[in-house]
């Protein structure tokens, strides 16, 4: 299974709308960087509104691939992340330092516009 | 009739059964999104320990009832290497597989009742629970 990723001028999109197996998000780490290489993309938004769960291994997950996109020279913004998520992660002290965040897919953008122009 | 359900981890796609089981049947109980959340990551925690360190075990679900109050409680079994130091297993950031160290104290917090029987060489039983509100 792989997660689609979206070009849209010098930004990737990506909604995750599966249900995030092992493999499919250590694939999608891998995919994202590749694509960032490619398409010599400066900002990357991850709307996660579709997912129900993160348990501590998505986690470090998504916190890597933020860093990691960051190495590269891309900003990454994670959006739309549950109610029900965001308690579960704090309750398992899963703390997401530096990881910017938004509501929703248009305050993504607006809030990696205002990161790469500020 | 209370609804038991197994699910054998021996693969990564046992984990997303296990969660996926999980869910169901705490939705079934009627549980809200959130603990239906806290429960399903409780179980993909489990399920994930029984694969990284034992290889293949069990996750049992089922709904329980005790003195009026129902809930569901999670089984989680394996004939692995077994748990050497429990204390430590329990510290916030403690890991070995060089994940986030949340799994264990992490399931804690999220369940209402926490139990951890491992005997080296023999494997581990964990057995937590989340009551309805």
């Amino acid at each position: 299974m792989r997660i689609p990723i979206l070009k849209l001028h010098d930004y990737l999109l990506i909604s995750v709308q599966v249900e995030l197996d092992d493999q499919t998000a250590l694939r999608f780490q891998e995919d994202v960087l590749e694509k960032i290489h490619e398409e010599g993309s400066r900002g990357v938004v991850i709307d996660l509104t579709s997912v129900e769960m993160i348990d501590s291994f998505i986690a470090k997950v998504l916190g890597d691939v933020v860093d990691m996109s960051n190495l590269m020279g891309a900003r990454v913004v994670l959006t739309g992340i549950q109610p029900a998520v965001a308690i579960t992660l704090i309750d398992m002290g899963i703390v997401l330092d530096e990881v910017p965040t938004a509501l929703d897919l248009e305050q993504g953008l607006e809030r990696l516009q205002l990161e790469l122009e500020g | 009739m209370q609804v038991q359900t197994h699910v054998d981890i021996n693969s990564e796609w046992g984990i997303v059964a296990a969660r996926q089981a999980g869910r169901k049947l705490a939705r079934e109980i009627g549980f809200g999104s959130v603990d239906q959340a806290r429960i399903t990551t409780a179980i993909s925690e489990l399920a994930r320990n029984i694969y990284l360190y034992a290889n293949q075990g069990q996750i049992k679900i089922e709904e329980v009832t005790e003195s009026g109050k129902r809930g569901m409680k999670i089984i989680a079994s394996d004939e692995g290497p077994g748990i050497k130091d429990l204390r430590r297993v329990m510290e916030d950031g403690f890991t070995t597989s060089g994940g986030l160290g949340a799994g264990l104290p992490g399931v804690k917090r999220l369940m209402d009742e926490f139990g951890i029987e491992s005997e080296q060489d023999e494997g581990t039983v964990i057995t937590t629970i989340k009551w309805l509100r």
